[in-house]
Order: C-alpha cells, then structure tokens, then sequence
C-alpha cells in the first residue's frame, strides 16, 4: 500500500516529524460507489495521530466522499456503497463490532456551512456530552462546555450570552461553535470539510490559527479547495484526482517539489 | 518544463518576462567579460571605459529582476517548479550582477598595466576568460531551457578555470621574484585572474540554481566541482 504512496524525505517541524508520528487512521483499498457511479477509486492512506492532514484536489474528484468514510457519515446516504478496510487505532470501523454513534463521537466532524443548532449556544455544546452521558451533574457539564468553547477560541467572545442563540453568532463564530461542539465529546479525530469556504478572510484565519491550537491534541484532517489553505495549515497533503489519490506527502515537498506531474499541473494553476 | 501553459495567461507572460531579463543579463556580463579582456589585451582605455559605464545596465536590470520576483510572489503564489524559478531568477540575478562587477574591476585596471612590458602570462588570460564567458552563456542557456544535465556540464567546467588560474598564480609569482619593478603590474594580472576565477564560481552557483529549479533536488557536492584554486 505505502508503494503507490509517495513518501518523502522528512524535514523540519517545530513538532513531531509528521513522518514519525504513529498513524492513528488507516485507509487500505478504499473505494465507493454512488449507485453504479464509482466516485472513490483504491484509495490508501494513513493519518498521523499529531497531523494536520490535507486533502486538495478539484471539484468533485471525491474529497468529501473520502473524508466521510473515516467515520462512516456515508451510510447516511442511500445508494452510497463503501469497500475496502478502515481503521482506527488498529480497530475496524466497518467491523461488526463498531458502535456508529460511538465512532462519530471519537471521529466528529465539521462542515462547510456552520451548522449550529437553533438552540442556545450553551445547548449547542453541551448536546452531545449530555447524549453520550459524559456529564454526571451540572457542574461537570459547565465545565466541558467552557472547556470546549476555550479550545475553539470563543469563550471569551460568549461567555456572557451563552444562553443567546447559536445561529445569532457570526459566521466565523458559528464555525468555532461547531467545532466547540465536535470537541466536547472528547474525539480523537477530526475531520473538517472546507470549514471556511463560507468565511471572510479574517474568520478564516482565526480557524486556521485555531487548527493550528488543537493539532497534537487531536488528528485533524482537512478538505480544503484552497492550496495556500492547506500549505499553511497542515504537515502532509493528499492530492486526489478523478477518484484516485495521486500523491501524498509532506506539504513542504508536495508544495514545492511534487513527484507526480499531475499534482504539479494542479498546484502550478496548470489543471485543465 | 510542463507541457501547458497556466490557466492563468498574465501569469505565463511574468514568468517569461523574468526569464528574458535574466537572458538578458547574461549576454551583457558575457559581453563584459569578453570586452574588459580585449581591452586589457589591446591596452584599449576606451573599451575599458565603456565597460565600466555599460555595468549600470546591470544593476538595473538586477533590480527589474527583483521587483517582478517580488510582484510574482506576491500577487501569482507561485507553487511548486514555479515558486523554485522565481527563487532561482531571484538569485541568478544577483549572481550575474556580480559578475558584472568582476567585469567592471578587470576593465578598471586597463590604465594602471597599459604603461608596463608585456607580461607573458597575459597569453593564458584571455583563454581563461573565454572559457569564463562559455560557462556564463552556457549556465543562462541552461536556465533558459531548464536544462538540469545542461547545468550540470556548466560546474564540470569549473576546474579548468581552477587550473588556469593555479598555473596564472605560479607564473606571475616567479615574475615577482625575477624583478620587482614587475611586482606592481604582475599584482594586477593576479587580480585579473583572480576576477575570472570567481566569475567562473558564479557561473557555477547559477548553474546549481537552475540544476535545483529545474529538477527539485540539489546538485551533490561531487558533481559541484570543489574549490580546487591556490591562494584562496
Ligand atoms: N450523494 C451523492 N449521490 C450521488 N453522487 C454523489 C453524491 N455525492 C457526491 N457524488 C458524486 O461523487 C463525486 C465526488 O464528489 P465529492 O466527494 O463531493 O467531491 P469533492 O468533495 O472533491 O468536490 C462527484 O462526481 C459527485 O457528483
Ligand atoms: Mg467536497
């Protein structure tokens, strides 16, 4: 599997070299249909427990599609067909044995448009540990919620209206609630789809500096349409293609030396 | 080199503007090269002059280089073999200005040797510079074409240079020791050679420049051709 892979020299992080750091999710042989529509093609892949990892590539070649089958947001979705192996921590995910609701949990997800519930901020975060019964009393729910908040960078900005609406926030608020959400139930993985597609400039880079803040934390995997995004946010990048993933690496070499012309065509501004 | 263009033309035409700059260059410190050795030759002040007056050029276009590298960074984002050419011009520009310099130096010293007999390792100069000037050409051809084995011939070549100016060195230094009234004169030809020496080490370092933009990877210190030359 690590043949078809591009595995590049490792080079300097302030942080564990992305190379080394032990893999926490395991792709093999991937693939999935859309009814008779192959939109994933043998896709295998490993990401880092201490990464931030990026995957780029045009419109509708499958980012999403992959990305939601690392925890199984796919089966949501009638006539979606998943093949292939996937794991987390060494365990299967589309074992027998595998709690989806539980995997969710450890593998949570942000999405492109802020989603908040029309619930009060504070509902909004305390929703899925109240549901998981992370939290036996009060107190201790106040206290994941003000954790989480704090993680995502908005506490300050909420903590006098927590009881305010969610959906009243801006848009970068929004999405920092959405990820607050996602990390009070304590995951291990995240996964992001183009979380700031929908952001200003600004609310953009207070995500990225947040993505920044929670890596090491947790293994983030990004989908994001814009390079520069994914060169300054992540340690290896994934390029996918038609359904294919066409080279991964780290984001330094992906970014100024790739292997695969294809990825170099696509990254120079060359695609199409 | 990729086989299309960017989806985005303008971006194209920078970058094609960048290189014709940078050949551009080339070709005036190629021609300084030669014009400071026939006026050193010919004990032409003239020619001399003019080149000291045509290295403005240089700097000139050193700085076009630099504002055009600098607007492509930052309004293109240049990625990947593009990011690594716009790094390359960068400093290829620099480099040829310097050469310019060298160039300059040799011409100035035309008046100060223009009154002395006629040394004899004057005959090994100007084969030197020749192939001096060859390495400049070839190293901006090979940029040009982004040729990496191109390149890679350019710092085979260095050691020749090297050789030249070792024997140069000897020569002029038993010159010295014979009589010292060749001391003053002997001392110019030695910076001459030495001038030429560098140059050639410029043509190296551009030609390692364009051996990394045009294949990503750095040339190993074997095919590099070591500072081989005597005296420092
Ligand atoms: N729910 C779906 N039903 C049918 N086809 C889909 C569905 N979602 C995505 N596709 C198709 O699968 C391919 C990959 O889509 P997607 O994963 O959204 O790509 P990306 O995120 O890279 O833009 C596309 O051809 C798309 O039209
Ligand atoms: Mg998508």
């Amino acid at each position: 599997m690590a043949d078809d892979m591009i595995l590049s020299e490792a080079v300097r992080h302030e942080r564990p070299d992305p190379v080394e750091t032990e893999r926490k999710m395991s792709a093999v042989g991937v693939s999935v249909w859309y009814g008779e529509k192959k939109a994933i093609d043998q896709v295998s892949i490993d990401v880092g427990r201490e990464n931030v990892t990026a995957f780029i590539g045009p419109s509708g070649c499958g980012k999403s599609t992959f990305l939601r089958t690392l925890n199984r947001m796919n089966d949501t979705i009638p006539n979606a067909r998943v093949a292939g192996r996937i794991e987390l921590d060494g365990e299967d995910i589309y074992g027998p044995d595998m709690d989806v609701v539980q995997l969710r949990a450890r593998v949570g997800m942000v999405f492109q448009k802020p989603n908040p519930f029309p619930k009060s901020i504070y509902e909004n975060v305390a929703y899925g540990p109240r549901i998981h019964g992370l939290a036996a009393a009060r107190a201790d729910l106040d206290e994941i919620v003000e954790r989480s908040l704090q993680r995502a960078g908005l506490w300050e900005e909420v903590r006098d209206r927590l009881q305010e609406s969610g959906t009243a926030l801006s848009g970068g608020q929004q999405q920092r609630l959405c990820i607050a959400r996602a990390i009070a139930v304590d995951p291990e993985v995240i996964l992001m789809d183009e979380p700031c597609s929908a952001l200003d400039p600004i609310a953009t880079a207070k995500i990225e500096e947040l993505i920044h803040e929670l890596r090491g934390r947790y293994a983030i995997v990004i989908v994001t349409h814009n390079m520069q995004q994914a060169a300054r946010v992540s340690q290896r990048t994934a390029f996918f293609h038609l359904g294919e993933l066409i080279e991964y690496g780290e984001t330094s070499e992906i970014f100024t030396n790739p292997k695969v012309e294809r990825t170099k065509d696509y990254i120079t501004g060359r695609y199409g | 080199m990729a086989t299309t263009g960017h989806t985005l033309k303008a971006f194209d035409e920078d970058l094609e503007q960048l290189r014709a700059s940078i050949a551009e260059m080339g070709g005036l410190a190629e021609a300084a090269i030669s014009n400071s050795m026939r006026a050193l030759v010919e004990r032409d002040a003239g020619t001399a002059q003019t080149v000291v007056e045509d290295d403005k050029k240089l700097d000139a276009l050193e700085a076009e280089v630099e504002t055009r590298a600098v607007q492509i960074i930052a309004l293109r984002a240049p990625m990947a073999d593009d990011l690594r050419d716009v790094v390359a011009a960068l400093k290829i520009a620099g480099l040829v200005e310097r050469m310019g310099d060298y160039a300059k130096n040799i011409a100035k010293r035309v008046p100060a040797i223009e009154q002395s007999p006629n040394l004899r390792p004057l005959s090994l100069l100007p084969e030197m510079a020749r192939i001096v000037a060859d390495m400049v050409r070839m190293a901006l051809d090979a940029f040009v074409a982004r040729d990496p084995v191109a390149a890679g011939q350019v710092c085979a070549r260095d050691r020749a240079v090297d050789d030249f100016y070792n024997s140069i060195f000897r020569t002029l230094l038993t010159f010295m020791m014979e009589d010292p009234q060749n001391i003053t004169p002997a001392t110019h030809l030695l910076f001459v050679a030495k001038n030429l020496e560098r140059i050639g080490d410029h043509a190296t370092n551009v030609a390692e420049m364009v051996y990394f933009a045009a294949s990503g990877s750095r040339l190993g210190e074997r095919e590099k051709g070591a500072d081989t030359t005597v005296g420092g």
